[in-house]
C-alpha cells in the first residue's frame, strides 16, 4: 500500500476545484441557513441551475465568457425569487420541502429526453468550457508547489476557483458586520422581534436567498468547469446534503466553516477511500469490495451528519450562541 | 440559548446514555439487514455494476450514432432495416434479437433516417402517423435516438381518449394508495411528533428489500411480505427507541431533527447499497398477466396493489375513528401537552405510531417494488419527494389529508403522462404541490391556522 499516493491524494483534494465549489455551495448555504435561518435543501438545484445556464448559453447561444456567467446568475436570481416568494411566509419546514422538490424539478427537466437539443438530457453537455481555458494566463507545462503537481489547465481551474471563493468569502464577512447582516441576524433570532422595528423580513429573507442562490450557481460554474461537462445525475439531493454535511462541520453561522468543513470532507472521503481500497488490494481486508467501500464512505457522511446535529451542531468554528435553532 | 450548569450536566449524561444506545441500534439495524441479506445468494453478485454503465458511455462518446430499439406489443422485431443518409453518406443497420438498431455516422449533420417497410411482419405495420422516411439531426451529444412505432395501436393511436383517461386513472389510483400507505405514517408521525422525516423512503425501501431477502431464503410469497412487514414495524419501533425518543428527551428542536433525518437516510440508503448492491432486483411474481374490464386494462399485480392498499386504509381508519388507541393517537396528535394532563401515555402513543408507520412504509415499499417493477437501494428515494407532496397537498398533519393528497398525486402523475413525456412525470406533482402552497398553505383538508 502506497502510504505516500495515499496522503498525496487526499493533500490534493484540499486546493482541488472541486473541493472549491463545495465550499462555495456551502457558503451559499451558510447564508442562507447559519445567517437567515431559511432551511434550503435545494442548494443542489442552485447549482444545476448555475451549471445549465453557463453550458447552455455558451452552447446554444454562443454567448462568450462574461455573458454566460452573467446570464447563469440572472437564472439563478429568478429560480429564488421564484422558490421565495410563495414559501418564505410559510414556516421552516415548508421551504425545506419546496426546496428540495423545486431542486427536483429542475433535474427532471434537464434530464428528460424532450429537451434532448438544449440539455442534452441524461448524457448532459460537455465542450462549453474554451472560453474559460482560452483567458490562461499560464503558459503550458507542470508546475509543482509542494508535493503538489499541476499542469497549466489544472492550476488555472484551480486558482480561479479559489480565488471566487476567498472574494464571495469576503464580501459575506462584509455583509454580515454591515447593519443588513444585523437585521438578518435578528430574523434567524426573533423574526417578530425584528418586524416590530418596522424590518420588512420577507424582502431581508428574499435578499439572502438569492444571494446564497448566486453563490450556488457560482458553485455549480466551478463544479463543471475541471471536466468540461455537465451531467444532470450529479445534481441530485445527495450532493445538497453533502454540502449540508460540509457546512454543518465547519459551523453554520461562521464565514471560513464552509471551506474548512469542504477541505475536511474531501479528504475523510479521500483517506478513506485511499486506505479501504490500499487494504483490500494488499489483501488485508477481504470482506469488502471496491464499491463496497465507496458505499462504506457515504454511510460514514450519514452517521458524521447525524452525530454532530445531535452532539456538535455549532460545527468546528461555530459559536453555540449563533445557531439558527435552540 | 441560556443553557444553565445543570442542564449541561443532564446533556452530558445523556450524552453517553444516547451513545450506548446509538451503538446498539446500529448494530441492530446492520444485523437485521445483513442476515437477511446473506440468505439472499445473489445479493452481492454485482457490487461494481453501477460504475459499468457510466464507462460504457464514456466509451462511446467517442463515435456518432443513430440509434433506436423497435418493438411491437413489447415484443422486440428482429431483421428490420434502416437506412441513414445524409451528407454523401449512407448506412444502413438490421434490428438484432433485442430490436435494437445502430448506424455509426461520421459526422454531425442532417441526415434522412428510412424504415423498409417491406421488412416488417405482416401482422406488425408502421403505425399511423409515424413519419417515414424522417429527418433528425445532432443536438450536442454524440448519439440521436429515433424511434419508429409499429402496430395498429400504438401509444393510444386506436383508443378513444376516454379509455386511455380511464386507463391511466385507473393505474393512477393504484399508485396513489401506495403512496397513501407511506404517506399516511409519515403524517402520523408528523402529526404527534413535528418530525418532518427524510428517512421515511429509506423505511420503504427496507420493506422491499426485506421482501426480496427473505423470498429468496425459499419461503413462501407470502410469508416473505408477511414477515417484511412486521420487520418494517420493528425498524419504526428500534428507530424510535434507539434515536427519536432520546432526541424527545433532550428537547431537540424540529430543525435538527429533521437534519439528523437526513443523516439517517443517508446511512440507510448506503447500508442498504452495501448489503443489496446497486442493481434492481426482482420480487417473486413480477410478472403479471393484464386483466381487462371492457375497454379499460390493468396487470393483476396492480389491481391486487390497489385492493391491497385500499383495505389497509379502510382499516386504519376505523382504527382512528373507532378504537381508544386511536383516540389516544389523535388527542396526541392535536395537543401532546394536554393529551398527556389527560392520562395519555404519550410515549406509548407515539411508538405505536412509530411501528404502524414502519409497518406501513413496508407495506407501500413492498407494492412499490411491484408497481415500478423491482427493489433497488434507492426507490424509497424516488418516491419520498412524492410522498411529502401527498402529506403537504392534504394538509400536514392531517392522516386523511394524506390520503387524499396521496390519491391526487398517484393520479397526477398518471394521467400526465397522457400529454407529458414519461421521464417528466413526477414534475407535474411536485409543481402542483409547490402551487397549493402558495394558495392553501394548510393543504386541502388541513386546518387554517398560521403556519408563517
Amino acid at each position: 500500500m502506497d502510504f505516500a499516493l495515499i496522503l498525496g491524494n487526499a493533500l490534493g483534494e484540499i486546493v482541488s476545484p472541486i473541493t472549491a465549489a463545495y465550499a462555495l455551495g456551502a457558503l451559499g448555504l451558510a447564508v442562507h441557513f447559519g445567517y437567515s435561518g431559511l432551511l434550503n435543501f435545494g442548494q443542489a438545484g442552485f447549482m444545476a441551475v448555475g451549471a445549465y445556464g453557463f453550458a447552455i448559453s455558451t452552447l446554444t447561444f454562443n454567448a462568450p465568457l462574461p455573458l454566460a456567467v452573467l446570464s447563469a446568475i440572472v437564472c439563478s436570481v429568478v429560480f429564488a425569487l421564484l422558490l421565495g416568494i410563495p414559501t418564505l411566509r410559510l414556516r421552516a419546514d415548508y421551504l425545506a420541502i419546496v426546496t428540495i422538490a423545486a431542486a427536483e424539478i429542475v433535474r427532471y427537466v434537464v434530464t428528460t429526453n424532450s429537451l434532448t437539443r438544449v440539455t442534452g438530457s441524461a448524457n448532459g453537455l460537455a465542450n462549453f468550457e474554451r472560453g474559460f481555458y482560452a483567458l490562461n494566463p499560464f503558459s503550458s507545462g507542470t508546475y509543482n508547489l509542494g508535493p503538489l503537481r499541476f499542469n497549466d489547465r489544472t492550476l488555472w481551474v484551480t486558482v480561479v476557483a479559489w480565488s471566487v471563493v476567498l472574494l464571495c468569502a469576503l464580501a459575506v464577512w462584509l455583509l454580515m458586520r454591515s447593519p443588513w447582516g444585523r437585521i438578518l441576524k435578528g430574523i434567524r433570532e426573533d423574526e417578530d422581534a425584528v418586524r416590530s422595528l418596522g424590518k420588512n423580513v420577507f424582502v431581508y429573507k428574499m435578499q439572502a436567498l438569492v444571494i446564497g442562490g448566486i453563490f450556488g450557481s457560482l458553485a455549480g460554474i466551478l463544479f463543471t468547469l475541471p471536466t468540461g461537462a455537465v451531467q444532470p445525475a450529479n445534481y441530485g439531493t445527495e450532493l445538497t446534503f453533502f454540502l449540508w454535511t460540509a457546512l454543518l462541520l465547519g459551523g453554520m453561522a461562521t464565514v471560513f466553516g464552509s471551506v474548512i468543513g469542504a477541505m475536511i470532507f474531501w479528504v475523510v472521503l479521500s483517506l478513506t477511500q485511499g486506505l479501504l481500497v490500499g487494504l483490500i488490494q494488499a489483501g488485508i481486508v477481504t470482506f469488502l469490495s471496491p464499491a463496497q467501500a465507496g458505499q462504506l464512505r457515504y454511510i460514514l457522511v450519514g452517521v458524521a451528519l447525524m452525530l454532530l446535529m445531535v452532539f456538535r451542531p455549532q460545527g468546528i468554528l461555530g459559536n453555540k450562541k449563533e445557531l439558527a435553532f435552540s | 440559548m441560556g443553557a444553565t450548569a445543570p442542564t449541561l450536566e443532564v446533556h452530558t449524561v445523556s450524552h453517553a446514555h444516547s451513545l450506548t444506545r446509538w451503538g446498539i441500534l446500529g448494530a441492530l439495524m446492520l444485523a437485521m439487514l445483513a442476515s437477511l441479506l446473506a440468505l439472499a445468494p445473489a445479493a452481492n453478485a454485482l457490487p461494481a455494476a453501477a460504475s459499468v454503465p457510466a464507462a460504457a458511455t464514456q466509451a462511446s462518446t467517442q463515435e456518432l450514432a443513430i440509434r433506436g430499439t423497435i418493438r411491437h406489443a413489447q415484443e422486440p422485431l428482429q431483421g428490420v432495416r434502416i437506412t441513414a443518409t445524409g451528407d454523401g453518406f449512407t448506412g444502413e443497420s438490421i434490428t438484432d434479437e433485442n430490436g435494437r438498431w445502430e448506424i455509426i455516422v461520421p459526422v454531425k449533420a442532417q441526415y434522412t433516417v428510412e424504415l423498409d417497410t417491406s421488412t416488417l411482419p405482416e401482422e406488425a405495420p408502421l403505425a399511423e402517423g409515424q413519419q417515414n422516411p424522417r429527418t433528425v439531426t445532432f443536438g450536442n451529444t454524440s448519439n440521436v435516438g429515433v424511434i419508429f412505432q409499429v402496430g395498429e395501436v400504438a401509444a393510444g393511436g386506436g383508443a378513444t381518449f376516454l379509455d386511455t383517461l380511464a386507463e391511466r386513472a385507473l393505474a393512477g389510483l393504484s399508485f396513489g394508495l401506495l403512496l397513501a400507505l407511506a404517506a399516511v405514517g409519515l403524517s402520523l408521525i408528523f402529526g404527534t411528533t413535528g418530525l418532518t422525516n427524510f428517512a421515511h423512503g429509506e423505511m420503504v425501501t427496507f420493506g422491499a428489500v426485506a421482501a426480496f431477502g427473505l423470498a429468496a431464503t425459499g419461503m413462501p410469497v407470502w410469508l416473505a411480505l408477511g414477515i417484511a412487514v412486521l420487520l418494517g414495524g420493528a425498524l419504526g419501533y428500534a428507530q424510535d427507541w434507539g434515536l427519536w425518543r432520546p432526541l424527545r428527551r433532550r428537547g431537540s428542536a424540529l430543525v435538527p431533527m429533521m437534519i439528523v433525518s437526513i443523516g439517517l437516510a443517508l446511512a440507510m440508503r448506503y447500508v442498504i447499497q452495501f448489503f443489496f448492491g446497486g442493481s434492481t432486483r426482482q420480487l417473486p411474481g413480477a410478472q403479471s398477466p393484464v386483466i381487462e374490464f371492457g375497454t379499460v386494462a390493468i396487470t393483476r399485480n396492480n389491481l391486487t396493489s390497489l385492493i391491497i392498499s385500499a383495505v389497509v386504509i379502510t382499516l386504519l381508519g376505523i382504527l382512528l375513528l373507532k378504537t381508544r388507541f386511536g383516540k389516544a393517537t389523535r388527542a396526541v396528535a392535536d395537543n401532546p401537552a394536554l393529551a398527556s394532563a389527560s392520562g395519555i401515555d404519550v410515549d406509548a402513543v407515539i411508538r405505536m405510531v412509530w411501528v404502524a408507520g414502519g409497518m406501513l412504509a413496508a407495506l407501500g415499499g413492498i407494492l412499490w417494488a411491484y408497481y415500478r417493477p423491482g427493489a433497488s437501494f434507492n426507490m424509497g428515494q424516488q418516491i419520498l419527494l412524492l410522498i411529502f407532496a401527498g402529506v403537504t397537498l392534504g394538509g400536514l398533519g392531517t392522516v386523511f389529508g394524506a390520503l387524499v393528497g396521496s390519491i391526487l398525486v398517484g393520479l397526477m402523475v398518471e394521467i400526465s403522462t397522457i400529454w407529458l413525456e414519461a421521464d417528466l412525470k413526477y414534475v407535474g406533482a411536485l409543481f402542483v404541490m409547490i402551487a397549493v402552497l402558495l394558495f392553501r398553505p394548510q393543504g386541502i383538508l388541513g386546518r387554517k391556522e398560521r403556519v408563517g
